[in-house]
Protein backbone atom coordinates (compact mmCIF):
# COMPACT_ATOMS: atom_id res chain seq x y z
CA UNK A 1 0.00 0.00 0.00
CA UNK A 2 1.08 3.26 -0.95
CA UNK A 3 0.04 6.60 1.09
CA UNK A 4 -2.06 7.54 -1.87
CA UNK A 5 -4.43 4.88 -0.89
CA UNK A 6 -5.86 7.62 2.42
CA UNK A 7 -6.49 10.47 -0.49
CA UNK A 8 -8.03 10.46 -3.99
CA UNK A 9 -5.66 11.04 -6.39
CA UNK A 10 -4.50 14.92 -6.17
CA UNK A 11 -6.39 15.64 -2.55
CA UNK A 12 -9.53 17.09 -3.64
CA UNK A 13 -12.67 14.74 -4.27
CA UNK A 14 -13.82 14.85 -7.79
CA UNK A 15 -16.88 16.73 -7.00
CA UNK A 16 -14.93 19.44 -6.00
CA UNK A 17 -12.15 19.32 -8.92
CA UNK A 18 -15.25 18.94 -11.30
CA UNK A 19 -16.75 22.57 -9.93
CA UNK A 20 -12.89 24.03 -10.24
CA UNK A 21 -12.52 22.42 -13.88
CA UNK A 22 -15.51 24.41 -14.99
CA UNK A 23 -14.48 27.72 -13.28
CA UNK A 24 -11.09 26.97 -15.11
CA UNK A 25 -12.97 26.25 -18.46
CA UNK A 26 -15.06 29.80 -18.52
CA UNK A 27 -12.04 31.85 -17.04
CA UNK A 28 -10.13 30.76 -20.57
CA UNK A 29 -13.13 32.38 -21.97
CA UNK A 30 -13.39 35.41 -20.44
CA UNK A 31 -9.85 36.39 -20.05
CA UNK A 32 -8.39 38.14 -17.01
CA UNK A 33 -12.34 37.88 -15.53
CA UNK A 34 -12.42 37.01 -12.02
CA UNK A 35 -15.02 33.45 -11.83
CA UNK A 36 -16.02 32.69 -8.57
CA UNK A 37 -15.46 29.57 -7.31
CA UNK A 38 -16.39 27.11 -3.97
CA UNK A 39 -12.66 27.75 -2.46
CA UNK A 40 -12.01 24.61 -0.13
CA UNK A 41 -10.36 24.12 2.95
CA UNK A 42 -6.88 23.25 2.29
CA UNK A 43 -4.28 21.65 4.76
CA UNK A 44 -2.58 24.77 4.87
CA UNK A 45 -3.44 27.99 6.19
CA UNK A 46 -5.08 30.42 3.81
CA UNK A 47 -1.80 32.98 2.38
CA UNK A 48 -0.01 29.72 1.97
CA UNK A 49 -1.24 28.87 -1.73
CA UNK A 50 -4.55 27.48 -1.44
CA UNK A 51 -5.62 28.76 -4.83
CA UNK A 52 -2.96 27.83 -6.71
CA UNK A 53 -2.83 24.40 -5.12
CA UNK A 54 -6.56 23.88 -5.65
CA UNK A 55 -6.19 24.87 -9.39
CA UNK A 56 -3.18 23.03 -9.44
CA UNK A 57 -5.05 19.42 -7.62
CA UNK A 58 -7.63 20.22 -10.17
CA UNK A 59 -5.41 20.06 -13.80
CA UNK A 60 -2.76 17.59 -12.57
CA UNK A 61 -2.33 14.12 -14.01
CA UNK A 62 -0.38 11.44 -13.18
CA UNK A 63 2.19 12.16 -16.10
CA UNK A 64 2.78 15.78 -15.36
CA UNK A 65 6.20 17.24 -13.73
CA UNK A 66 5.18 19.69 -11.14
CA UNK A 67 7.78 22.38 -10.72
CA UNK A 68 7.07 24.68 -7.48
CA UNK A 69 8.61 28.40 -6.94
CA UNK A 70 8.56 30.92 -4.25
CA UNK A 71 9.92 34.40 -5.53
CA UNK A 72 11.74 32.60 -7.88
CA UNK A 73 13.03 29.87 -5.41
CA UNK A 74 12.71 26.32 -5.54
CA UNK A 75 14.16 26.01 -2.23
CA UNK A 76 12.43 28.21 0.08
CA UNK A 77 9.37 27.10 2.14
CA UNK A 78 6.45 27.10 0.81
CA UNK A 79 7.70 26.26 -2.74
CA UNK A 80 9.47 22.88 -0.93
CA UNK A 81 6.40 22.28 1.25
CA UNK A 82 3.87 22.66 -1.79
CA UNK A 83 6.01 20.16 -3.98
CA UNK A 84 6.33 17.80 -1.44
CA UNK A 85 2.59 17.83 -0.96
CA UNK A 86 1.60 17.10 -4.69
CA UNK A 87 4.67 14.27 -4.07
CA UNK A 88 2.57 12.79 -1.03
CA UNK A 89 -1.31 12.98 -2.43
CA UNK A 90 -0.33 12.87 -6.60
CA UNK A 91 2.93 10.84 -6.32
CA UNK A 92 3.78 13.08 -9.12
CA UNK A 93 7.23 13.63 -10.36
CA UNK A 94 8.70 16.99 -9.77
CA UNK A 95 11.68 18.75 -10.91
CA UNK A 96 13.64 22.27 -10.40
CA UNK A 97 14.25 22.56 -13.85
CA UNK A 98 11.71 25.27 -15.75
CA UNK A 99 12.23 23.33 -19.19
CA UNK A 100 11.46 19.97 -18.06
CA UNK A 101 8.30 20.70 -16.25
CA UNK A 102 4.77 20.79 -17.84
CA UNK A 103 3.11 22.66 -14.41
CA UNK A 104 4.68 25.38 -12.53
CA UNK A 105 2.83 26.77 -9.93
CA UNK A 106 4.35 30.17 -8.75
CA UNK A 107 4.78 32.32 -5.97
CA UNK A 108 5.27 35.70 -7.11
CA UNK A 109 7.46 35.17 -10.27
CA UNK A 110 7.77 34.25 -14.07
CA UNK A 111 10.48 32.05 -14.65
CA UNK A 112 13.47 33.62 -16.72
CA UNK A 113 13.28 31.69 -19.25
CA UNK A 114 10.55 31.47 -21.65
CA UNK A 115 7.93 29.28 -21.22
CA UNK A 116 6.67 26.98 -24.01
CA UNK A 117 3.26 26.04 -25.09
CA UNK A 118 3.06 22.11 -23.22
CA UNK A 119 3.49 24.57 -20.32
CA UNK A 120 0.89 25.87 -18.08
CA UNK A 121 1.98 28.67 -15.26
CA UNK A 122 -0.47 28.48 -11.94
CA UNK A 123 0.07 31.59 -10.42
CA UNK A 124 -0.95 31.91 -6.51
CA UNK A 125 -2.88 35.18 -5.65
CA UNK A 126 -3.43 36.78 -2.51
CA UNK A 127 -5.18 39.86 -3.35
CA UNK A 128 -7.82 38.76 -7.12
CA UNK A 129 -9.41 42.20 -7.25
CA UNK A 130 -7.33 44.73 -8.85
CA UNK A 131 -9.46 47.76 -7.64
CA UNK A 132 -10.01 46.52 -3.76
CA UNK A 133 -7.63 48.90 -2.17
CA UNK A 134 -9.31 51.82 -4.34
CA UNK A 135 -12.96 50.32 -3.44
CA UNK A 136 -13.53 48.05 -0.90
CA UNK A 137 -16.86 47.17 -1.79
CA UNK A 138 -17.25 43.88 -3.84
CA UNK A 139 -20.64 45.23 -5.37
CA UNK A 140 -18.73 48.26 -6.62
CA UNK A 141 -15.79 46.65 -8.18
CA UNK A 142 -18.06 43.91 -9.79
CA UNK A 143 -20.10 47.09 -11.50
CA UNK A 144 -16.93 48.66 -12.27
CA UNK A 145 -15.54 45.67 -14.18
CA UNK A 146 -19.13 45.30 -16.24
CA UNK A 147 -19.27 48.90 -17.15
CA UNK A 148 -15.55 48.70 -18.14
CA UNK A 149 -14.89 51.22 -15.59
CA UNK A 150 -10.97 51.69 -14.96
CA UNK A 151 -10.60 55.67 -14.52
CA UNK A 152 -9.85 54.88 -10.62
CA UNK A 153 -6.95 52.55 -11.57
CA UNK A 154 -5.44 55.48 -13.79
CA UNK A 155 -5.90 58.03 -11.37
CA UNK A 156 -4.09 55.96 -8.38
CA UNK A 157 -0.97 55.67 -10.80
CA UNK A 158 -1.39 59.31 -11.70
CA UNK A 159 -1.49 59.89 -8.06
CA UNK A 160 1.86 58.23 -8.11
CA UNK A 161 2.88 60.49 -10.28
CA UNK A 162 1.92 63.40 -8.69
CA UNK A 163 3.63 62.27 -5.43
CA UNK A 164 7.13 60.71 -6.64
CA UNK A 165 7.66 62.08 -10.24
CA UNK A 166 7.09 58.69 -11.65
CA UNK A 167 4.94 55.71 -11.32
CA UNK A 168 5.84 53.78 -7.88
CA UNK A 169 4.03 50.42 -8.16
CA UNK A 170 6.35 48.07 -8.42
CA UNK A 171 4.60 44.57 -7.83
CA UNK A 172 1.17 43.67 -8.62
CA UNK A 173 0.98 46.35 -11.07
CA UNK A 174 -2.16 46.39 -12.81
CA UNK A 175 -2.64 44.81 -16.43
CA UNK A 176 -5.36 45.02 -19.35
CA UNK A 177 -6.12 41.87 -20.72
CA UNK A 178 -6.65 41.17 -24.13
CA UNK A 179 -8.05 45.25 -24.29
CA UNK A 180 -11.34 44.58 -21.87
CA UNK A 181 -10.83 43.38 -18.83
CA UNK A 182 -7.93 45.30 -15.97
CA UNK A 183 -6.43 42.04 -14.00
CA UNK A 184 -4.29 41.98 -10.96
CA UNK A 185 -0.87 39.72 -12.46
CA UNK A 186 -0.85 38.99 -8.41
CA UNK A 187 2.71 40.45 -6.57
CA UNK A 188 4.67 39.43 -9.54
CA UNK A 189 7.37 42.47 -9.67
CA UNK A 190 6.53 44.61 -12.87
CA UNK A 191 9.49 43.36 -14.45
CA UNK A 192 8.04 39.77 -15.03
CA UNK A 193 4.72 41.83 -16.92
CA UNK A 194 6.29 41.58 -20.07
CA UNK A 195 6.78 37.74 -20.14
CA UNK A 196 3.04 37.80 -19.60
CA UNK A 197 1.91 39.52 -22.86
CA UNK A 198 1.58 37.10 -25.60
CA UNK A 199 3.01 34.24 -23.54
CA UNK A 200 3.13 30.49 -25.63
CA UNK A 201 1.58 29.02 -22.04
CA UNK A 202 -1.20 29.13 -20.70
CA UNK A 203 -1.62 30.99 -17.24
CA UNK A 204 -3.83 30.24 -14.43
CA UNK A 205 -4.62 32.28 -11.40
CA UNK A 206 -6.19 30.96 -7.77
CA UNK A 207 -7.23 33.01 -5.00
CA UNK A 208 -8.10 30.55 -2.28
CA UNK A 209 -9.24 32.98 0.11
CA UNK A 210 -11.17 35.15 -1.98
CA UNK A 211 -13.03 32.60 -4.09
CA UNK A 212 -11.77 33.14 -7.46
CA UNK A 213 -10.32 31.60 -10.47
CA UNK A 214 -8.59 33.21 -13.78
CA UNK A 215 -6.95 33.30 -16.51
CA UNK A 216 -4.62 34.38 -19.22
CA UNK A 217 -5.02 32.20 -22.16
CA UNK A 218 -1.73 31.64 -24.82
CA UNK A 219 -0.98 34.32 -27.15
CA UNK A 220 -3.35 36.90 -25.70
CA UNK A 221 -2.55 40.68 -25.17
CA UNK A 222 -1.58 42.02 -21.72
CA UNK A 223 -1.22 45.43 -21.69
CA UNK A 224 0.35 46.86 -18.40
CA UNK A 225 -1.68 50.67 -17.49
CA UNK A 226 0.53 53.57 -18.12
CA UNK A 227 0.54 57.23 -19.53
CA UNK A 228 1.65 58.36 -22.72
CA UNK A 229 4.61 60.73 -20.90
CA UNK A 230 4.82 58.14 -18.51
CA UNK A 231 4.90 55.06 -20.25
CA UNK A 232 5.32 51.48 -18.61
CA UNK A 233 9.26 50.76 -17.21
CA UNK A 234 10.51 47.78 -15.95
CA UNK A 235 12.74 47.60 -13.11
CA UNK A 236 16.61 48.12 -14.18
CA UNK A 237 19.76 46.41 -12.10
CA UNK A 238 23.18 47.90 -12.29
CA UNK A 239 25.17 44.65 -12.05
CA UNK A 240 24.88 41.84 -13.34
CA UNK A 241 23.99 38.57 -11.14
CA UNK A 242 26.75 38.16 -7.93
CA UNK A 243 27.05 34.64 -8.90
CA UNK A 244 26.29 34.22 -12.31
CA UNK A 245 26.81 37.23 -13.77
CA UNK A 246 23.38 36.77 -15.75
CA UNK A 247 21.95 40.83 -16.67
CA UNK A 248 18.47 41.95 -17.98
CA UNK A 249 17.06 38.99 -15.16
CA UNK A 250 15.50 39.97 -11.88
CA UNK A 251 17.69 40.08 -8.49
CA UNK A 252 17.25 39.40 -4.98
CA UNK A 253 19.19 41.34 -2.64
CA UNK A 254 20.97 39.45 0.03
CA UNK A 255 22.95 40.87 3.19
CA UNK A 256 26.49 39.47 3.69
CA UNK A 257 27.43 40.71 7.20
CA UNK A 258 26.92 43.61 9.33
CA UNK A 259 29.41 45.84 7.57
CA UNK A 260 27.23 46.50 4.75
CA UNK A 261 27.90 43.98 2.78
CA UNK A 262 25.74 43.04 -0.38
CA UNK A 263 25.02 41.00 -3.27
CA UNK A 264 22.62 40.92 -5.67
CA UNK A 265 21.54 37.32 -7.35
CA UNK A 266 18.94 35.77 -9.53
CA UNK A 267 15.94 35.64 -7.72
CA UNK A 268 15.11 32.19 -10.18
CA UNK A 269 17.63 29.89 -8.48
CA UNK A 270 17.00 27.21 -11.65
CA UNK A 271 18.31 30.20 -14.14
CA UNK A 272 21.44 30.51 -11.73
CA UNK A 273 22.19 27.25 -11.53
CA UNK A 274 21.77 26.43 -14.77
CA UNK A 275 24.02 29.36 -15.80
CA UNK A 276 26.90 28.48 -13.64
CA UNK A 277 26.61 24.94 -14.86
CA UNK A 278 27.14 26.03 -18.21
CA UNK A 279 30.10 27.73 -16.60
CA UNK A 280 29.04 31.44 -16.16
CA UNK A 281 30.21 33.31 -13.30
CA UNK A 282 29.38 36.52 -11.66
CA UNK A 283 31.92 38.68 -9.69
CA UNK A 284 31.48 37.03 -6.06
CA UNK A 285 31.72 33.22 -7.59
CA UNK A 286 35.29 34.22 -9.47
CA UNK A 287 36.54 36.10 -6.32
CA UNK A 288 35.57 32.82 -4.48
CA UNK A 289 37.57 30.11 -7.08
CA UNK A 290 40.44 32.71 -7.60
CA UNK A 291 40.88 32.37 -3.35
CA UNK A 292 40.23 28.72 -3.43
CA UNK B 1 -41.94 -4.35 -21.25
CA UNK B 2 -38.69 -5.49 -23.57
CA UNK B 3 -37.89 -2.44 -24.60
CA UNK B 4 -38.24 -0.74 -21.28
CA UNK B 5 -35.47 -3.07 -20.07
CA UNK B 6 -33.09 -2.39 -22.46
CA UNK B 7 -33.46 1.21 -21.97
CA UNK B 8 -32.45 0.96 -18.89
CA UNK B 9 -29.97 -1.41 -19.15
CA UNK B 10 -27.98 0.47 -21.59
CA UNK B 11 -28.77 3.94 -18.88
CA UNK B 12 -26.20 1.58 -16.54
CA UNK B 13 -23.04 0.97 -18.60
CA UNK B 14 -21.20 3.17 -20.69
CA UNK B 15 -19.32 5.17 -18.37
CA UNK B 16 -15.88 5.60 -17.54
CA UNK B 17 -13.90 2.40 -16.12
CA UNK B 18 -11.33 4.78 -14.18
CA UNK B 19 -13.08 7.97 -13.82
CA UNK B 20 -10.71 9.72 -11.72
CA UNK B 21 -7.63 9.71 -13.83
CA UNK B 22 -10.10 9.48 -17.43
CA UNK B 23 -11.97 12.45 -16.45
CA UNK B 24 -8.65 14.18 -15.85
CA UNK B 25 -7.29 13.71 -19.05
CA UNK B 26 -10.63 14.42 -20.62
CA UNK B 27 -10.23 17.83 -18.68
CA UNK B 28 -7.00 18.26 -19.83
CA UNK B 29 -7.50 18.03 -23.64
CA UNK B 30 -10.78 20.20 -23.14
CA UNK B 31 -8.80 23.16 -21.66
CA UNK B 32 -6.06 22.68 -24.06
CA UNK B 33 -8.93 22.92 -26.61
CA UNK B 34 -10.07 25.98 -25.10
CA UNK B 35 -6.65 27.71 -24.63
CA UNK B 36 -6.14 27.05 -28.28
CA UNK B 37 -9.54 27.19 -30.39
CA UNK B 38 -9.01 26.20 -33.52
CA UNK B 39 -6.73 23.06 -32.47
CA UNK B 40 -8.27 19.37 -32.56
CA UNK B 41 -7.53 17.75 -29.56
CA UNK B 42 -7.77 14.60 -29.05
CA UNK B 43 -10.01 13.47 -25.60
CA UNK B 44 -7.73 11.03 -23.42
CA UNK B 45 -10.83 8.85 -22.92
CA UNK B 46 -13.98 7.90 -24.58
CA UNK B 47 -17.50 6.61 -22.77
CA UNK B 48 -20.04 4.46 -24.49
CA UNK B 49 -23.34 6.73 -23.86
CA UNK B 50 -26.74 5.34 -25.31
CA UNK B 51 -27.39 6.72 -29.31
CA UNK B 52 -27.52 8.67 -30.38
CA UNK B 53 -25.09 10.48 -28.25
CA UNK B 54 -21.22 9.79 -28.88
CA UNK B 55 -18.53 8.80 -27.33
CA UNK B 56 -16.68 12.17 -26.90
CA UNK B 57 -19.91 14.20 -26.20
CA UNK B 58 -20.79 11.39 -23.54
CA UNK B 59 -16.89 11.66 -21.82
CA UNK B 60 -17.64 15.92 -21.90
CA UNK B 61 -20.36 15.23 -20.02
CA UNK B 62 -19.08 12.70 -17.27
CA UNK B 63 -16.07 14.98 -17.13
CA UNK B 64 -17.99 18.26 -16.28
CA UNK B 65 -21.60 17.64 -15.51
CA UNK B 66 -22.78 17.00 -11.79
CA UNK B 67 -25.84 17.59 -10.03
CA UNK B 68 -25.19 21.43 -9.68
CA UNK B 69 -24.82 21.99 -13.83
CA UNK B 70 -28.65 21.87 -15.46
CA UNK B 71 -28.60 20.07 -18.42
CA UNK B 72 -30.60 20.87 -21.91
CA UNK B 73 -30.87 17.87 -24.57
CA UNK B 74 -32.54 18.21 -27.71
CA UNK B 75 -35.70 16.14 -28.71
CA UNK B 76 -33.75 13.45 -30.11
CA UNK B 77 -31.46 13.17 -27.21
CA UNK B 78 -34.86 13.45 -24.88
CA UNK B 79 -36.59 10.61 -26.30
CA UNK B 80 -33.37 7.95 -26.35
CA UNK B 81 -31.91 6.60 -23.11
CA UNK B 82 -29.50 9.60 -22.72
CA UNK B 83 -31.38 10.99 -19.75
CA UNK B 84 -31.02 7.90 -17.95
CA UNK B 85 -27.70 7.17 -18.56
CA UNK B 86 -27.01 11.45 -17.52
CA UNK B 87 -29.12 11.32 -14.53
CA UNK B 88 -27.27 7.71 -13.25
CA UNK B 89 -24.22 8.50 -13.90
CA UNK B 90 -23.34 12.26 -13.00
CA UNK B 91 -26.85 13.30 -11.54
CA UNK B 92 -27.08 16.31 -13.70
CA UNK B 93 -30.99 17.02 -13.65
CA UNK B 94 -32.67 17.71 -17.10
CA UNK B 95 -34.39 20.98 -17.45
CA UNK B 96 -36.40 21.99 -20.61
CA UNK B 97 -35.77 25.61 -20.11
CA UNK B 98 -33.35 26.68 -22.66
CA UNK B 99 -31.80 29.64 -20.20
CA UNK B 100 -31.51 27.22 -17.18
CA UNK B 101 -29.05 25.02 -18.91
CA UNK B 102 -25.55 24.89 -17.80
CA UNK B 103 -24.41 22.62 -20.70
CA UNK B 104 -26.14 22.32 -23.53
CA UNK B 105 -25.48 18.49 -25.90
CA UNK B 106 -26.72 18.62 -29.46
CA UNK B 107 -26.29 14.96 -31.51
CA UNK B 108 -24.78 15.00 -34.96
CA UNK B 109 -27.13 16.34 -37.06
CA UNK B 110 -29.50 17.57 -34.69
CA UNK B 111 -31.14 20.95 -34.50
CA UNK B 112 -29.03 23.80 -33.60
CA UNK B 113 -31.13 26.70 -31.56
CA UNK B 114 -30.26 30.53 -31.69
CA UNK B 115 -27.68 30.58 -28.91
CA UNK B 116 -28.81 33.61 -27.43
CA UNK B 117 -31.57 31.71 -26.45
CA UNK B 118 -29.05 30.38 -23.72
CA UNK B 119 -28.04 31.30 -20.58
CA UNK B 120 -25.27 34.15 -21.82
CA UNK B 121 -24.19 35.20 -18.15
CA UNK B 122 -24.70 39.12 -17.36
CA UNK B 123 -22.19 41.88 -17.61
CA UNK B 124 -21.38 41.34 -14.29
CA UNK B 125 -21.37 37.65 -14.11
CA UNK B 126 -20.67 36.56 -17.68
CA UNK B 127 -19.21 32.96 -16.58
CA UNK B 128 -22.79 31.93 -15.83
CA UNK B 129 -23.79 31.09 -19.44
CA UNK B 130 -24.28 28.05 -21.05
CA UNK B 131 -21.36 25.89 -22.97
CA UNK B 132 -22.63 24.37 -25.85
CA UNK B 133 -21.47 20.43 -26.70
CA UNK B 134 -22.68 20.52 -30.22
CA UNK B 135 -21.54 17.13 -32.49
CA UNK B 136 -20.32 17.14 -35.92
CA UNK B 137 -20.02 14.60 -38.95
CA UNK B 138 -16.15 15.56 -38.69
CA UNK B 139 -13.69 18.53 -37.37
CA UNK B 140 -12.14 18.49 -41.07
CA UNK B 141 -13.43 18.89 -44.57
CA UNK B 142 -16.38 21.72 -43.95
CA UNK B 143 -16.49 25.29 -45.08
CA UNK B 144 -13.59 27.22 -44.23
CA UNK B 145 -13.39 29.95 -41.58
CA UNK B 146 -10.47 32.04 -39.99
CA UNK B 147 -10.20 32.06 -36.85
CA UNK B 148 -8.39 34.75 -34.83
CA UNK B 149 -8.44 36.15 -31.54
CA UNK B 150 -6.99 34.72 -27.65
CA UNK B 151 -5.03 31.41 -27.92
CA UNK B 152 -4.04 31.49 -31.60
CA UNK B 153 -0.75 32.92 -32.68
CA UNK B 154 -2.01 35.12 -35.79
CA UNK B 155 -4.69 33.47 -37.27
CA UNK B 156 -5.74 29.57 -38.11
CA UNK B 157 -8.11 28.07 -40.32
CA UNK B 158 -11.39 25.77 -39.39
CA UNK B 159 -13.54 23.71 -41.33
CA UNK B 160 -15.60 21.76 -38.78
CA UNK B 161 -18.16 19.78 -41.53
CA UNK B 162 -21.65 19.69 -40.08
CA UNK B 163 -22.51 23.45 -38.65
CA UNK B 164 -26.12 25.34 -39.70
CA UNK B 165 -25.59 27.58 -42.57
CA UNK B 166 -26.12 30.38 -40.08
CA UNK B 167 -23.33 29.47 -38.35
CA UNK B 168 -21.10 32.38 -38.63
CA UNK B 169 -23.79 35.01 -38.36
CA UNK B 170 -24.77 33.14 -35.09
CA UNK B 171 -21.40 33.13 -33.89
CA UNK B 172 -20.93 36.61 -35.01
CA UNK B 173 -23.79 37.78 -32.51
CA UNK B 174 -22.57 35.79 -29.82
CA UNK B 175 -18.93 37.36 -30.29
CA UNK B 176 -20.66 41.15 -30.25
CA UNK B 177 -21.99 40.14 -26.86
CA UNK B 178 -18.48 39.99 -25.17
CA UNK B 179 -17.86 39.64 -22.14
CA UNK B 180 -21.27 37.88 -22.16
CA UNK B 181 -21.74 34.65 -24.55
CA UNK B 182 -21.87 31.07 -24.90
CA UNK B 183 -18.96 29.01 -25.32
CA UNK B 184 -18.68 25.87 -27.73
CA UNK B 185 -17.44 22.60 -27.66
CA UNK B 186 -17.25 20.86 -31.60
CA UNK B 187 -17.35 17.25 -30.96
CA UNK B 188 -16.55 14.35 -33.33
CA UNK B 189 -15.90 11.40 -32.47
CA UNK B 190 -13.21 11.58 -29.57
CA UNK B 191 -12.06 14.87 -30.80
CA UNK B 192 -12.68 18.02 -29.98
CA UNK B 193 -11.98 21.69 -31.27
CA UNK B 194 -13.07 25.03 -28.66
CA UNK B 195 -14.67 28.04 -29.94
CA UNK B 196 -14.65 30.21 -26.42
CA UNK B 197 -17.23 33.45 -27.07
CA UNK B 198 -13.65 35.10 -27.63
CA UNK B 199 -12.91 33.66 -31.05
CA UNK B 200 -13.27 35.67 -34.19
CA UNK B 201 -14.52 34.04 -37.19
CA UNK B 202 -15.05 34.97 -41.08
CA UNK B 203 -15.25 33.08 -44.22
CA UNK B 204 -11.86 32.15 -45.58
CA UNK B 205 -11.83 33.91 -49.39
CA UNK B 206 -10.24 31.44 -51.66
Amino acid sequence: MTDLATYNFAYLDEQTKRMIRRAILKAISIPGYQVPFASREMPMPYGWGTGGVQVTAAILGPDDVLKVIDQGADDTTNAVSIRAFFQKVANVAVTTKTREATIIQTRHRIPEETLTAGQTLVYQVPIPEPLRFLEPRETETRKMHALEEYGLMHVKLYEDIARNGHIATTYAYPVKVEGRYVMDPSPTPKFDNPKMHMSEALQLFGAGREKRIYAVPPYTEVVSLDFEDHPFEIQHFDKPCALCGAEQVYLDEVILDDKGGRMFVCSDTDHCEDRRAHGHAGHLLAQQEAAE
Amino acid sequence: MGVQTEIHASAYAGAFTDPVFQSQSVFRALMDAMARPGTIVPLGAAAMPPAPLGAGAGAIALTLCDDGTPVWLTNALVQSSVPAWLSFHTSAPLTNLKPEARFVFIEAGGLVPGFDQFALGTQEYPDRSATLVLELASLHGGPEFVAAGPGIKSETIIAPLGLPEIFLTLWAENRALFPRGVDLILVAGTDVLCLPRTTKLRRREV
